[in-house]
Formats: structure tokens, sequence, C-alpha cells
């Protein structure tokens, strides 16, 4: 008899699991099927101005391809939100929020659309965006996102503490390593902040495209992080970077534990790294200035390159009607939807036109003419296999060489290097 | 009468399959649906993934997950980074369980006492349990940073660099904010438990000529083992499985991974990596460790 009670509660317990173990099955559905289609954007209030507006425009001319819109769900980070989503099959049709650094490991999950895949697809993108497409194709050659807007980063300064500093705020001296070390020198002992730079110090896989690789950027010309499987920062560029850091921290110039609350905006540090977005969030704020990122012996502002800061547009194959969504998608990245996300946001749309079209918006908001400028010269995270690893190792290395300096800089990057070229080859 | 055998025949069996009181499952039924959907099948289901090269994917999408059988138990074991996360839980359990059952202890007799304020003070040592950890930390934060508090009535004796970017520090510090965290928790145990001492044993303890001091020790703290082993090992379960402390007031396991926790990894490694079975073979080692410190603790406080 207890025997037999067992079994039954074994059927009990194996029922249960196979109920659980039940989930729902997405078929892949056709790239031409029309429908009403969902869509998660942003959530900050100037892109839901803007979402809400390019979707009722829509809606108003397809009666039977309705979109609903809604704000991607709060989590740590977008891409944990869309990642788990993607695991239960909930994602909507279109994110308009998804990171570069992201779309290999979404991919790897089965959870994007090739969107080469539509007769047009390649060729669209490319001929919006231009030569700076490419930076978004995956591995096998195929566009598993749509580059959408960019926030090329520059240094965003605090011309009161340059003034109380006795430093020029019309003409700050920032351009060579030398030059930004010393105005951060005189910022912190005579302007009155707590840090010249406050950029995060935290363990963050994404950190470094806050602090290191702008400038690797800058001072190598333009390069990724890693080009054709080959990692690019451990030569004398990359070094060079890491030591420029290594000095801010040591001199207690950027401290090394993160800051409560915005540094920035409270006038605990002098200055940031930031992209356009910035302009909106802290024009009423700070008098502000911007300048381009600094390199080793200087370089002239057009010829600096620097990091994108970009999100794409994701389709997600969990969409039943991707010949609505891919009409859409085109129809939010018009001409006329990027009018509308420059005026509203500030963040440059990732067209290759993006100063002749909007001549007339630059024209009237001067203050956001530096960072179109830039937004030709930025440059992505490298779309490769096990990306956000890869940035972690990274950021590991330099956590441990730059920030707290308890390893070589030399031995750090090497280790890193070493690991990321196995991991991108796998 | 030849109908009746079959039926009863029948009632027979079911009632050796089900029990004589066979409504008994509809009861348990709820929690045992629960138990099983929230923590078996998950365990279980963290057991098959440790063993694949897994990772998740889309409904319906075509993957390859090949079998790698302990390989990803002999990288976690062979990861120095782990080793560093089990460093800092031995550190850590080290530090808040003895602080955690001697103050909640000495508190919860205090509080038992006949003293002025006494609802205000057992009121006063439980909000921080019921407190957000979120607005716990800053609280830390703005004691402990290197501009905060602390270091300001220091001056020149705090330690440089600051506590919670200090690799000496940063793990007694998780481990000091854990204790006074979670003391209200355990002050309330302590005081269930007090409550079962005979009052007796402290009238003869007091005849015999015992001080308070004397006869905390010689009866209270005897009196208190059972409550003893509950702390204990809650304490140990909960300790090893620290998560946020490393994530939200050492900016993710900082500082250089000094204070980083297997929890912390686990979620690094499975979801923001998306590399479920090494996180898997994390857990279930944390697991069996825990459960073996916990076995140990048992044995010997259960000892007569």
């Amino acid at each position: 008899m207890f025997r037999s009670r067992h079994v039954f509660l074994a059927a009990v317990v194996g029922l249960s699991l196979g109920i659980a173990a039940c989930g729902s099955s997405n078929l892949a559905a056709t790239g031409s099927a029309k429908g009403a289609i969902k869509i998660w954007y942003s959530n900050n209030a100037e892109e839901v101005k803007w979402g809400d507006a390019v979707v009722a425009a829509w809606n108003q001319s397809h009666a039977s391809e309705q979109v609903t819109a809604e704000q991607i769900p709060a989590g740590k980070s977008s891409e944990e939100v869309i990642g788990a989503a993607i695991t239960a099959g909930t994602t909507p049709c279109l994110i308009f929020n998804t990171a570069p650094a992201a779309v290999s490991q979404f991919q790897k999950q089965g959870g994007l659309v090739n969107l080469s895949k539509f007769s047009d697809g390649s060729s669209f993108i490319e001929g919006r965006t231009g030569d700076r497409a490419g930076q978004y194709k995956s591995p096998d050659g195929s566009y598993y996102q749509m580059p959408w807007k960019g926030n090329p980063v520059m240094i965003f300064y605090n011309k009161d503490i340059f003034t109380k500093a006795g430093l020029d705020p019309a003409n700050p001296a920032l351009k060579t390593y030398d030059e930004f070390l010393s105005t951060a020198q005189t910022l912190v002992t005579k302007g009155g902040a707590k840090a010249a730079i406050w950029p995060a110090p935290s363990s963050e896989f994404y950190q470094p495209w806050f602090d290191f690789y702008p400038l690797f950027i800058a001072q190598s010309k333009g390069k990724q992080l890693v080009e054709k499987g080959v990692p690019q920062f451990n030569n004398a560029d990359g070094l060079a970077v890491a030591n420029f850091w290594k000095q801010l921290y040591a001199k207690n110039l950027a401290p090394k534990e993160a800051a409560q609350g915005d540094a920035f905006a409270s006038g605990q540090s002098a200055m940031a790294i930031v992209g356009p977005w910035a302009i909106a969030v802290y024009g009423g704020k700070v008098k502000w200035g911007v300048a381009p990122v600094p390199t080793k012996d200087g370089m002239d502002a057009a010829a600096v390159h620097t990091f994108s800061d970009e999100k794409s547009i994701g389709m997600y194959s969990s969409c039943k009607s991707q010949g609505t969504a891919w009409d859409f998608l085109k129809f939010a990245v018009s001409k006329e939807s990027d009018g509308k996300l420059l005026d509203l946001t500030g963040q440059m749309p990732m067209r290759s036109d993006l100063a002749s079209n909007y001549s007339s918006y630059f024209s009237a908001h001067p203050e956001y003419k530096l960072f179109a400028d830039q937004a030709a010269r930025s440059v992505e995270v490298p779309n490769v296999p096990n990306s956000v690893e890869m940035w972690q190792d990274f950021r590991s290395a330099y956590s441990k060489s730059v920030i707290f300096g308890s390893q070589s800089i030399d031995e750090a990057f090497k280790g890193a290097a070493d690991q990321i070229k196995t991991l991108v080859k796998s | 009468m030849a109908a009746a055998v079959p039926a009863r025949a029948s009632r027979t069996r079911l009632r050796s399959l089900l029990g004589a009181q066979p409504i008994g499952y509809l009861f348990a039924a709820p929690f045992v649906l629960f138990l099983v959907g929230i923590y078996a099948y998950p365990f279980f289901y963290a057991i098959y993934m440790s063993f694949f090269d897994y990772f998740f994917s889309a409904p319906g999408a075509e993957v390859v997950r090949p079998f790698v059988g302990l390989a990803n138990y002999a990288r976690v074991l062979q990861d120095p980074l782990f080793h560093l996360a089990i460093r800092n839980v031995v550190i850590f359990l080290v530090i808040n369980v003895p602080l955690t059952v001697a103050i909640s202890m000495v508190l919860a007799t205090a509080l038992n006492a006949a003293i002025p304020l006494r609802t205000f003070f057992r009121a006063a040592y439980y909000i921080p349990y019921i407190t957000a950890s979120v607005a716990a930390v800053g609280i830390w934060l703005w004691l402990f940073s290197g501009f905060g508090l602390v270091d300001k009535i220091l001056g020149p004796l705090a330690p440089n660099p600051s506590f919670l970017i200090n690799g000496l520090w940063a793990m007694p510090i998780i481990a000091l904010y854990v204790t006074w965290k979670g003391l209200g928790f355990y002050i309330l145990v302590y005081l269930a438990a007090l409550q079962t001492i005979p009052k007796e044993l402290y009238e003869a303890s007091k005849v015999d000529g015992a001080s308070p001091v004397s006869s905390f020790f010689a009866v209270t703290v005897p009196g208190l083992r059972p409550a003893t082993l509950l702390v204990v090992i809650t304490a140990v379960i909960t300790g090893a499985n620290f998560f946020t402390e490393p994530y939200l007031l050492t900016g993710g396991g900082g500082p250089d991974n000094q204070s980083v926790s297997p929890v912390f990894l686990i979620y690094r490694f499975g979801i923001e990596q998306n590399h479920p079975g090494y996180a898997a073979a994390i857990g279930l080692l944390l697991a069996i460790g825990v459960l073996i410190v916990s076995g140990i603790n048992r044995f010997v406080l259960e000892r007569d």
C-alpha cells in the first residue's frame, strides 16, 4: 500500500512537471504576413512622445494593421528584459531599444528576425545609414538590427566650475592627455569640484563604453575593440588610453567609487562623457560646454572619432505579422519620422545625410551641430559572438589594472586580449 | 450481494492507493503544486542544465545545446573568480553568524526585561529588517563612501582607499550591514524562545546567588539552544546567498571582485551572459556547501 501511494504521488508530481514543461511554441511567421502588431519603445519622456506621435500617424492610415505601443518593461537593463522575453516568447514585433552589444546573444537565442531576408532589407538599411551600416552586420553577413539613432559621446563640461577654477570656459584645454590632466587637476584644486570627471567605476560589462572605449576609438582613429577576430586594444594606442585613465584615478581626479546621484548635474563633477541627450537633461541645470574626447597628442576636432552609443531596432521572431512590422519599421525611420525624433529628443538618426537633411534644425539648434558632426565619425561595438562576455572580460582587466592598480596594464590587457581572441571565435 | 463484492474490492483498492483520508491530498495539493512548480521543478531543471552547454532560447527555435557531462563543474572548480567568491562567503559567515547570534541574543534578553521604552526599541530594531534593501544600502553608502560620514569622523584614521573600495574592508562592511539589517528578525526569534524558559530556573539561580550575568550564561544561553540552532542555520543559508550587497553597495562585487559572491556570479553568467549551465553548476556547488555547513552546525549545536 505504501509503495502504491508513492507511485500515485510520483504520478501527480510527474504530471505537474509535464504541465510546467509544456511551453507554448512559436512557429516562425512568414515575412509577408500582415495584421496588428505590438512594439516596445524606451521609457524616457522624449522618446515616449516621439513613439506616440509616430504610432498615431501610422494608425490613422492603416486601419487593418494597427500598432500598439508600450514602454519597455522595467528591469535592471533593457537587454535583460528582452532576453527574458525572448525565452518566454513574449517579445513584441519590434523593440526600439535594442543594444548592438546584445544582438549576437539575441540572435543565438533565435529571438531575432533576419532583416536581410526582406527583399529590400539590406538595401534599405545601407541606403539610409551609408558606410556605417556595415558595423551592424552580423558575422553571417546579414542584418538582424536596423541601426536607428546614435548618441555620439563627447566631453560635456560645467562652465561655472571652469570659470571658478580660473580656466577659459569658451576654450578649454582638453585636447591632449597632458592638457586634460592639467585642466582636471586645476578643476579639483581651484574649482571646488569633488571630481574632474566621474565615469562609473563599477564592474558592469557596458561601463567601458563611457570611459575607455570612446578615447580608444579616438586614439586609434576609428578602430573597434575587436576587428576580424583580433583584439585591437593591446597595443600602443590602447595602453596610452589606459595609462591616461590610470593617472586620473591615481591622482583622485576620477573617484574609484560610484557617485551617489548624478555627479555632473549636482556639480560634484566638472566633466562627463555623454551624448546629445544630455543637452535636454542638463540644459536647464548646468551652464555647459562641449568638446571632443582627448587624444594623446591632440587631434583636429574634425578628425576625432568616438563611440556611437547607438540603439537599434530589432524585429523579434515571436512576431506573427512580420510584413506589417517591416513596413512600420521603415515608416518609423523615414525622413519625416527621423526628423521628428531629432526634434523631440536631440538624438541623431543613423542617416548618412543627417546634416544636409535637417539643416534647418541645426541652424535653429546650433548646440546640437557639434554632435551631428561627430555622429558621422562614430564607431560601434563589434558585432561578435559572446559580445557581453567579451566586454565583461575587458572590464575586469581594466578595473584590476587601471582603476584599482592591482595588476600592471600590460599584463592585464595581454590576458584580456588572449581570452577575447578565443571568445569571439567560438 | 454479488455486486457488492466487486464494489467493496474496488473501494479497498482505492483506499490502498489513496490511504484512509484521501481528501488530505486535496488539502495538500495547492502547497504541493507550489512546491513542485516554484522549487522542485527549477531545482531539478538546474541539475539538468548543469550537464549541458545550455542557453536560453526562443520557444520553437532550433538550437544545439550539447551534453558536456561534468565539464561545467570542472570549469567552475578551476575558476579563480569562484574561489574568490567562496573565500568571500567564508569571510562573510565568520563575521556575520557569530555577530548575529551574540547581538540578537543579548538584545532580545534586554528587550525581554522590563526596561523603559521597550516597545520603541523593539520596533526600532525591527525597522531595518522590513526596509527595502535599496533604501538601506543608500544609508550605508552615505555612511561608508569615501565622501561619507564615517570617513569624515575618522579623518586621518580612515582607511585609504576608503571602506567600500578597500579590498580588506569591503567584505567586513557587507557582513556588518547584513548583520544590522537582519537583526530585527533574529531578535524576534529569540524573544519568542525566551518565553519558553521557565521562570523558576531564574528564581533558582537567584536563590543560589547567581549574578544577572551568571544567570544569563547558566540559564538563558542553554535555554535558547534550539532557537540558536535555528538562527545559525537560517543565518548560514541566507548569508551564503548574499547578492544585493555586492550588487549595490560595492559597485558589482568591487573593488576588483574582492566582494563578489557565488549568487552574484550566477547572475552574471546565467542572466547577463546567457550561460545558465555554468551558472547552475555554481548554484549546485553552493547548495552542497551550504548543506554541509548546516549539517555540521546541527551536529555541533544539537549535542548535549
